[in-house]
């Protein structure tokens, strides 16, 4: 085919000429399609044209043809960037729906009525102290160029930041979108651990520790497994490689483990065990997990980075793995209890949910549903019977959902995943090699194991140290009369619900 | 003048208020309150972890008459209230000292 019959039969270009090419680009197309016809009919006949007779239009046509192309991949990269970036932006509003009011309300309800306000004031305070911490330092060292460990100041006050994207991270999206959607994750992480210490931390300490928990834990973490020369980068070339998609072991196993150290250093409630203390409103948390289910997508598909193809198989898996482990967590507690609780329903969800966050992109759909029917099954068990064996006072299950859903999720991401779905992992020729266990690549579970190891000692480690400064410096428990009379008037001065008064 | 407080089930109010109308007694104080008896309690879950409830929701209607009219009140409520199982309820009758309308300052018996 000559090289302007190929010019006239793409209908495709057709069409986006049709939207969104300039005039100058559709004139020059026009010109070029009238041309053909006659120099076809003039290069038809047996004698060509030689080399110093060729006209020197030709040559004008070869340069206007690429100018137009060169303008039109242009026009498609951009509406390629338009979708991903608008599809971005709306997964970081679904993200920060996660936490407020997701979680705020999910929390809310699990805590007795006096506690109701504190609670969500916890969650809603990191939103704006995260935000503002991420702004001025902590994107820099979660996602700046540093060591294999943390990130450096290079981007501190958000400098370099700006509309052009960052090819390592995201291609197509401006650098400035990539920041913003991740801050959304680094708002949700702190704000799971306040599930450890509900009902009796004080507010004060609780943002002290909070601002060092995300400078200390969180940043690193995340540069580690996501940031580039993170030694546990999958994607850019760490030297343990761990699939996370969205964040099982950044997200989950941190707080969750970290929500643990915490329960365990903070101690029990007044009045735990033998004190009922069930949810004050089963009605806010079943509103607030759902909202934590849908705000998921953009959790999870919203990792894909782009609208495309990667989105679809995390946003599928996403579902899949949070409906699996709601009937797996709510079959064991009716075959254990009798009968199926509403609460426990949407935390079997909740637990899948967690433990599909690192597979999300890297397994196929039956693989999510087997993920999450183990992770709503075993998360059951943590909740119901291991923290009763060890007497800890995790009061929202922070650690029996999130680090044990995040741990199972990592690990079996390491089984369940194929290249098929993302082929993550090229040899030195840059051919596709296997993912996961089940395509023939053990070793990665080992990497995974790795990521999940690093993860918990961070948290651990972090965790304790932090709790020991604040502790030091302003005391971490609200006194017992404080906790008797309940966070909501001691911490706030507020009441959350005002119906009984009369008048 | 005697009070008579009869703690019922929830179930049975309206059955109870209708009954009380129909004899004549014209005012009443109903309270939503929490007890038990002998009657136990219900076990709820929360998290796989399951404990009892034994503070159960009744309701107290307190209602203060001439004593003419007690015997007739306390038949009325028991033929209302009664189910015939445990956590039906009890009446407790005191004596009461005096009356007072809040409006005209009456006292006594003309004050109920």
């Amino acid at each position: 085919m000559s090289f302007y019959e190929r010019a006239i039969r793409r209908p495709g270009q057709v069409q986006v000429l049709r939207h969104s090419v300039p005039r100058f680009a559709a004139v020059v197309l026009f010109v070029a399609c009238t041309f053909p016809s006659d120099l076809l009919a003039q290069t038809a006949a047996p004698t060509a044209p030689t080399p110093t007779e060729a006209p020197s239009s030709t040559r004008a046509l070869d340069k206007q043809q690429s100018a137009a192309i060169a303008g039109l991949q242009l026009q498609v990269a951009d509406a390629k960037s338009s979708a991903d970036n608008a599809w971005m932006l709306t997964c970081s509003a679904l993200v920060l729906m996660m936490t407020g009011p997701g979680l705020a309300l999910f929390y809310g309800g699990l805590v007795r009525k006096k506690n109701v306000l504190s609670t969500m004031m916890q969650s809603f305070i990191l939103m704006a102290l995260v935000t503002v911490l991420w702004a001025l330092i902590g994107f820099s060292l979660a996602f700046g160029s540093g060591n294999g460990f943390v990130g450096g100041f290079h981007n501190i006050f958000l400098r370099g930041v700006g509309l052009a994207p960052d090819a390592d991270y995201a291609a197509t999206i401006p650098l400035e979108t990539f920041m913003i959607y991740q801050l959304m994750f680094a708002i949700i992480t702190p704000a799971l651990i306040i599930g450890a210490f509900a009902e009796r931390m004080k507010f004060s300490a609780m943002l002290l520790f909070m601002t060092l928990w995300s400078l200390v834990v969180y940043d690193p973490m995340a540069h580690m497994v996501w940031g580039k020369g993170g030694f546990l980068n999958a994607s850019l070339g760490g030297s343990f490689p761990t699939l996370d998609f969205a964040g099982g072991t950044v997200v989950h196993v941190t707080s969750g483990v970290s929500a643990l150290v915490c329960a365990l250093y903070l101690g029990r409630r007044l009045g735990y065990p033998k004190q009922p203390m069930p949810p004050h409103s089963v009605v806010l948390s079943f509103i607030g997990a759902c909202l934590l289910w849908v705000g998921w997508f953009g959790f999870n598909a919203g990792s894909a980075l782009s609208a495309g193809g990667l989105a679809t198989s995390a946003f599928v898996a996403t579902h899949f793995g949070a409906a699996a482990a709601a009937i797996g967590w709510s079959a064991a507690e009716w075959m254990r209890n009798g009968k199926p609780s509403v609460l426990g329903a949407v935390s079997g969800s909740v637990a899948g949910l967690v433990a599909i966050t690192p597979a999300a992109g890297f397994v196929g759909p039956m693989s999510a549903l087997v993920i999450g029917l183990i992770a709503g099954v075993v998360c059951f068990l943590m909740v119901a019977k291991v923290k009763a064996r060890f007497g800890y006072d995790d009061s929202l299950d922070a650690f029996g959902v999130h680090g044990a859903g995040g741990t199972i999720g990592a690990l079996l991401t390491g089984v369940f995943a194929v290249s098929s779905i993302n082929p993550i992992f090229k040899d030195a020729r840059g051919n596709v090699t296997a993912s996961g266990l089940i395509e023939g690549n053990a070793h990665q579970l080992l990497n995974q194991f790795v990521g999940v190891a690093i993860a918990w000692v961070l948290g651990i480690v972090g965790t304790l140290v932090i709790l020991l400064i604040v502790d030091k410096v302003i005391g971490l428990r609200v006194s017992e009369d404080q906790e008797m009379q309940g966070l909501d008037l001691s911490q706030h001065g507020e009441e959350g619900y005002y119906w009984e008064t009369p008048g | 003048m005697t009070k008579v407080e009869a703690i019922i089930q929830t179930s049975r109010l309206d059955a109870v208020k209708e009954a009380l109308h129909e004899i004549g007694v014209e005012g009443m104080t109903v309270l939503e309150v929490r007890g038990h008896g002998r009657q136990k309690g219900h076990t709820e879950f929360y998290r796989g972890r399951e404990y009892t409830v034994d503070l159960i929701p009744k309701i107290k209607i307190e209602i203060v008459l001439t004593d003419d009219m007690v015997e007739k009140s306390v038949q009325a409520i028991i033929a209302a209230a009664r189910t015939g199982k445990i956590g039906d309820g009890k009446i407790f009758l005191t004596r009461v000292d005096e009356a007072i309308r809040i409006r005209n300052d009456e006292r006594g018996e003309s004050a109920l």
